[in-house]
């Protein structure tokens, strides 16, 4: 009888939970409702392109191209084959990401015609010499994190949801990070990051987000400035495909050799 | 299939085709041009070796898809002019091969190159290609191999089989230079076992997959050993040289890799019949990755690895029981800065030991300097490799890619 009041009770207080929600649940409900609405993409293939930037204003430039696989339940595979600059031309980066484990990842070096599986400690490492990091621009799965929401904010004239988010895999180079999640497309428009001694590392905005088959947004540029060393990146996507028709064969050690 | 010793003529040759290609239309050209120069620290052991050196190297690329990319054509000639030693002036065909992709096969017909293998102070599994001896010391460069190769993608793993039709003969440096054995290597004379010779047909098999954290290869070769001995001989010219002589063996090969976060554990191992009496041998090791070293961006690898043969001390390699330690440093710059340091030593005889250093860094977009440092600390007479003992050197290389 006892337990029956209980369920009761419950039930009627229900909508008044939702209400008084605590901050750390707001901010999980927030990135499950993004995770939701950025599901059932199947694959994507785009080509990327980043300039690097140190201090003295000095540029150098990276071009890839990259095919992206949804994986159910896990973090997605992605391919990646670098074009420029020349002398890696043609080397390929297979990776099968994953929440909190270490990533599986292989590296094709197109001269020795040699596929080498790698450590993958390297999450908090820099991608290609930039300032985005492998964890940055690796899939964004919910258990990566622990959530908090902090408040209701404007960016650009864009409300947002901010919440602050903490990573669970014991290799991330960050403490934490703020994200401003806006509240229509439920996809960041800007993040800070805070390195491991949490003091201010990283700042990213997301520039020019499309709707891709009427459901998924994708920014078409990405600005990371690093606020320690003055130097920053910007990531431009561009010919975003998605349900191209790519499977698990696409993303193997054969193909890998024969990637172009 | 043997190594043409006119570069002029091959050159020639190589920028026609080349032409022929580009007027054929819709492919992609790329690849590099390079200057090489060695300085030598010691005066030769044999005096009619030469001293400091320069050379060029050029290797185009052309590369064509069609069929949704699931057919290709990809051509790499490769041509170096050498300053000193005419034999090193040479030119090949790396790759100029044909593959069919389909969802559950390749198939690969042409000129090819092939890598098995995860250690990385020796390639003992690794058997397709020939090694190109006179481009460096370490071995790391590769002929290009006539193959017909079919990979068969399943489940359970990638199946390759393969039909060798041509060997290819190992490069030697020439009279004039340096890096080699005294008596020098008679190029021009090799001896094989198979009546057949350079015409003997090689067979090959393998399989490999990965399992978690593993990745497994398994290999069996039969056909002319890549690896020659050797059988002193005096030319007409009253000269003494060593002339090769091309077994015909088999080979089966392991090579697995354990991938458990920072640690890389690496196994190749052989068993190889045919060249005199059958013999096993192993490089086993681990590289272990240290990320953001000294709260910086780089990456330091630490590798140790240790090489057995055991034929002992009569082996024909350096490595019969030797122990290499090196480590790797990354700098993860927009520049790849990288530095490889490394030592091997010969575990029966300690003092029988090399040191080397190769370092890379981008330079721009476009340019590349290479470093490399060899130093040869060999004390017994005895040994095959006593001859390289005067040949420490200091190498740089700049490529720029187009």
């Amino acid at each position: 009888m006892k337990i029956r009041i209980l369920m009761l009770s419950s039930l009627i207080l229900l909508p008044l939970e939702l209400f008084a929600q605590s901050p750390e649940e707001k901010g999980l409900a927030i990135a499950v409702e993004a995770d939701k609405r950025d599901t059932g993409w199947n694959d994507i293939k785009t080509e990327l392109s980043m300039v690097l930037r140190n201090r003295q204003g000095q540029e150098s430039k990276r071009r890839m191209r990259s095919k992206i696989l949804e994986v159910e339940g896990d973090g997605d595979k992605s391919l990646i084959v670098f074009d420029y600059p020349r002398d890696i031309k043609n080397t390929a980066f297979l990776s099968y990401t994953h929440a909190l484990k270490a990533d599986d990842q292989w590296l094709y070096l197109p001269a020795l015609k040699r596929v080498k599986r790698i450590s993958s400690n390297n999450k908090s490492g820099p991608f290609m010499g930039s300032e985005f990091a492998y964890e940055d621009i690796s899939s964004q799965e919910v258990e990566k994190y622990k959530y908090k929401f902090i408040k209701d904010d404007q960016i650009n004239g864009r409300d947002a949801f901010v919440i602050e988010r903490y990573p669970q895999y014991k290799h991330s180079g960050y403490t934490r990070q703020i994200a401003w999640v806006d509240k229509e497309m439920y996809q960041p428009l800007k993040i800070i990051f805070y390195d491991r001694k949490d003091s201010l590392l990283k700042e990213l905005v997301f520039i020019g987000y499309k709707q891709y088959l009427g459901k998924f947004w994708r920014p078409l540029k990405l600005e990371m400035v690093n606020k320690q060393n003055g130097k920053s990146t910007t990531l431009e996507y561009r010919d975003y495909q998605f349900k191209t028709g790519l499977t698990d064969k696409n993303f193997n050690r054969n193909t890998l050799k024969r990637t172009r | 299939m043997s190594s043409c010793h006119k570069p002029l003529q091959l050159l020639v040759l190589l920028f026609a085709s080349l032409l022929f290609l580009q007027q054929a239309g819709a492919g992609e050209w790329s690849g590099y041009l390079g200057v090489e120069g060695r300085t030598f620290f010691n005066d030769p052991t044999d005096p009619r070796q030469k001293g400091d050196n320069l050379s060029f190297v050029a290797q185009p690329e052309y590369y064509t898809d069609w069929d949704n990319g699931n057919q290709s054509l990809l051509f790499v000639p490769f041509v170096r002019l050498d300053q000193n030693d005419p034999e090193r002036s040479h030119a090949d065909i790396r790759e100029l091969i044909w593959l069919k992709a389909s969802d559950n096969w390749e198939l690969r017909t042409g000129i090819g190159k092939v890598y098995w293998g995860v250690a990385e102070a020796q390639h003992l599994v690794d058997i397709i290609n020939q090694t190109d001896l006179i481009e460096g010391p370490d071995g790391e460069e590769k002929l290009g191999q006539p193959m017909i190769n079919l990979s068969l993608l399943r489940e359970w793993g990638t199946v390759d089989f393969f039909i060798l039709p041509g060997f290819r003969e190992r490069t030697f440096p020439g009279r004039k230079g340096r890096l080699r054995s005294v008596p020098g290597i008679d190029p021009n004379n090799a001896l094989y076992e198979s009546s057949r010779k350079e015409l003997h047909v090689d067979w090959a098999l393998r399989w490999s997959h990965i399992i978690g954290d593993w990745d497994i290869g398994l290999s069996y070769f039969d056909g002319t050993s890549r690896d020659p001995r050797f059988v002193p001989s005096v030319n007409s010219s009253g000269e003494t040289l060593f002339v090769p002589f091309y077994d015909q063996i088999q080979q089966t090969g392991l090579d697995v890799q354990v991938t458990k976060e920072g640690w890389l554990w690496k196994l190749e191992a052989i068993n190889r019949r045919g060249m005199g009496e059958t013999y096993n041998a192993f490089t086993a090791g681990f590289e272990y990755t240290i990320v953001g070293t000294l709260d910086s961006q780089a990456d330091l690898g630490l590798i140790s690895e240790y090489l057995y043969d055991d034929r002992g001390i009569n082996a024909i390699t350096l490595f019969q029981n030797d122990l290499m330690l090196g480590t790797r440093l990354t700098l993860n710059d927009e520049q790849s800065t990288e530095f490889l340091l490394g030592i091997i030593t010969d575990m029966d005889e300690t003092s029988e030991r090399s040191y080397f250093i190769e370092a890379s860094r981008r330079i721009g977009d476009r340019w590349k300097l290479n470093l490399e440092l060899r130093i040869f600390s060999l004390q017994n007479p005895v040994s095959p490799f006593y001859a390289l003992r005067n040949d420490d050197y200091l190498q740089l290389e700049l490529f720029r890619y187009f």
